[in-house]
């Protein structure tokens, strides 16, 4: 189903006309009104006039989230305050997250490109959506509330957490659509079980699931533990929120971007270079209407490919691959974005840390979990059982604390972890989600 | 009248504690007094050795994590209610015990035991003022 057919179906030259417009006209902005930019832009020795093609797009300057970091909060906006309307950051960074600014009409253009992804995945009118994204400075619960809004559907607010009220909720009010992380949902299915509920019972139909990576294998589990189709949905705040990408229910094969608005461009993360059509590398976007804070080739460090072939749904936006990694060191852990370099920061801050440590990542009963292992030297060491236990108990309460994420902190006996050509090897992924 | 004691850092797996005895073994330590305090993670061995300075030199070589904690070394009467008046001169002196444990040797007629206070010399003067034997380390070493 379509929520804006003229743009969606918009045939290729069109679109690809249109895109040329609006990335015209939007360098001319960010050139005019954002320092970094321009700065940029003459140092890579290109002015907004120059680009007269798309394949131009190449000759232009990556943008980075370490430039969002360094122009924190507001030195990327591009609209003056008076004209931003909401403020949105990047979730779980210690010291300085990544901000973002709203004008009303990027609010605008979000709540459709939402409404329009809701659309895309099976809901419609008369749907009751609960949605389980966290409300707040995470763009995925209003992002997701105003779509669902916009569609005409009926949303229930109901955030993440307590989730015993969560499926007492979604049986009562006969919710048919279900929004949160992949792994939330199995973890719903799990504690619904607990509670004697079966999801066969339920009026869910769709579920559209996103903020962390996930495999076609969890997209099976999911849809026989839940009973519902299980959509794939992209989006990260940078660029806007949830609703940047989403799978069509028709094809369930690949997630549609919305061109008309973002510009994607997938290259070799080493040389910055376009790969070949269809090829893996790291998904580039150029936000072609955004007012607020637009982003000129943003590295998502999301790897995936771009395909253009005709998509059975008849919408014409190319469709990138699920997500299969990352380009970057980051781990998607409950959906909270860390860094291994931010637990080590904290671990610094601890007095007496020597940074030697290690992270494993697991999934236990659908739940991502993060075990950091610090190695005890003589600094750290006590004879005393309840010193060494306050040890590792304040190391989870400051990454608690700072970065959101709840670990476990075992203590481990000096070279113990493995160190590789100097360089130790910090994080053990065990998550089987490619 | 302090002792000098060696602790260990030693994770929660098979073999750590025998890997720590073979090492001082093979260096021809003798371990006098020894205990082990243990949470489900890790370990914390504690031992009065004769050889101090080579326990700790072929622990670290070996990668362990080694610190030297001053502890104390009471006199114990082998007969009941020794060592409860023992406590209760620590007790009415206001000393926490952090660990204690018993030392394998006995010195006479009486029992050694091995303390760990929270303030070492306050707890050797007060239990020497009550008349009780606090042992030199030197001595223990060898006993």
């Amino acid at each position: 189903m379509f929520f804006n057919e003229e743009f969606e179906t918009l045939p290729r030259p069109a679109l690809e006309a249109l895109q040329l417009k609006r990335l015209q006209t939007v360098l001319e902005r960010v050139y005019a009104s954002v320092p970094f930019y321009k700065a940029s832009f003459d140092r890579a020795g290109i002015k907004p006039a120059d680009v007269a093609s798309l394949a131009d797009l190449q000759r232009l300057p990556f943008t980075t989230k370490q430039d969002m970091r360094d122009a924190y909060p507001y030195g990327l906006f591009a609209a003056p305050m008076e004209d931003i309307v909401r403020i949105h950051a990047s979730s779980g960074t210690t010291g300085k997250p990544t901000v973002v600014g709203y004008t009303q009409r990027d609010i605008e253009t979000w709540t459709d490109l939402m409404a329009r992804s809701l659309a895309a995945a099976g809901v419609h009118r008369g749907d009751i959506i609960h949605n389980a994204y966290g409300y707040g400075l995470f763009t995925g619960g209003l992002g997701a509330h105003y779509g669902a809004e916009r569609l005409g559907a009926s949303v229930i607010p109901i955030s993440g957490g307590n989730t015993k009220r969560q499926i007492m909720i979604m049986k009562d009010f006969g919710s048919t659509v279900l929004t949160c992380t992949p792994s939330y949902s199995l973890f719903m299915a799990e504690a619904a079980r607990e509670e004697g509920v079966d999801f066969r019972n339920l009026k869910l139909r769709v579920g559209i699931f996103g903020a962390e990576p996930w495999s076609e294998a969890m997209r099976g589990e999911i849809e026989e533990k839940l009973n519902l189709a299980a959509i794939d949905i992209y989006g990260l705040s940078e660029i806007m929120g949830p609703g940047v990408a989403i799978e069509c229910i028709e094809a369930k094969h690949g997630l549609h971007i919305w061109e008309d608005h973002f510009l994607p461009e997938i290259i070799d993360p080493e040389t910055g270079m376009w790969v070949a059509p269809g090829e893996k590398g790291e998904l580039v976007i150029t936000t072609i209407t955004k007012q607020g804070i637009p982003l000129i080739r943003y590295r998502t460090r999301d790897i995936t490919s771009l395909s253009y072939e005709p998509c059975p749904c008849g919408r014409t936006h190319a469709r990138i691959a699920r997500m299969s990694g990352r380009s970057d060191d980051m781990l998607i852990i409950r959906g909270v974005n860390v860094f291994p370099s931010q637990i080590e920061a904290i671990l610094v801050g601890i007095e007496g840390v020597e940074p030697h440590y290690l992270l494993i990542v697991d999934r236990k009963d659908n739940l991502d979990t993060l075990e950091v292992q610090v190695e005890v030297d003589e600094r750290l060491f006590s004879d005393e059982v309840k010193v060494l236990q306050g040890l590792a108990k304040r190391i989870e309460k400051e990454i608690k604390d700072m970065l959101g994420v709840t670990c476990t902190a075992k203590l481990v006996e000096p070279r113990t972890i493995a160190r590789s050509e100097g360089k130790a090897k910090r994080v053990i992924d065990n998550r089987q989600l490619v | 009248m302090k002792v000098e004691q060696i602790s260990v850092f030693i994770e929660n797996k098979s073999g750590r504690l025998a890997e720590v005895t073979r090492l001082l073994g093979d260096a021809g330590v003798n371990i006098r007094a020894l205990s082990l305090a243990d949470t489900s993670d890790f370990g914390i061995l504690r031992l009065i050795v004769n050889d101090r300075e080579k326990a700790k030199t072929v622990l670290k070589e070996n990668g362990f994590t080694v610190s030297k904690t001053e502890v104390v070394a009471v006199e114990v009467p082998d007969r009941p209610g020794g060592l409860s008046q023992i406590l209760q001169t620590l007790d009415s002196n206001s000393i926490n015990v952090e660990y204690m444990y018993a030392f394998v040797e006995r010195c006479g007629e009486n029992a050694v035991i091995i303390f760990r206070f929270d303030e070492t010399d306050k707890a050797i003067q007060a239990l020497q003022d009550k008349g009780f034997t606090v042992l030199a380390g030197e001595r223990l070493y060898s006993m």
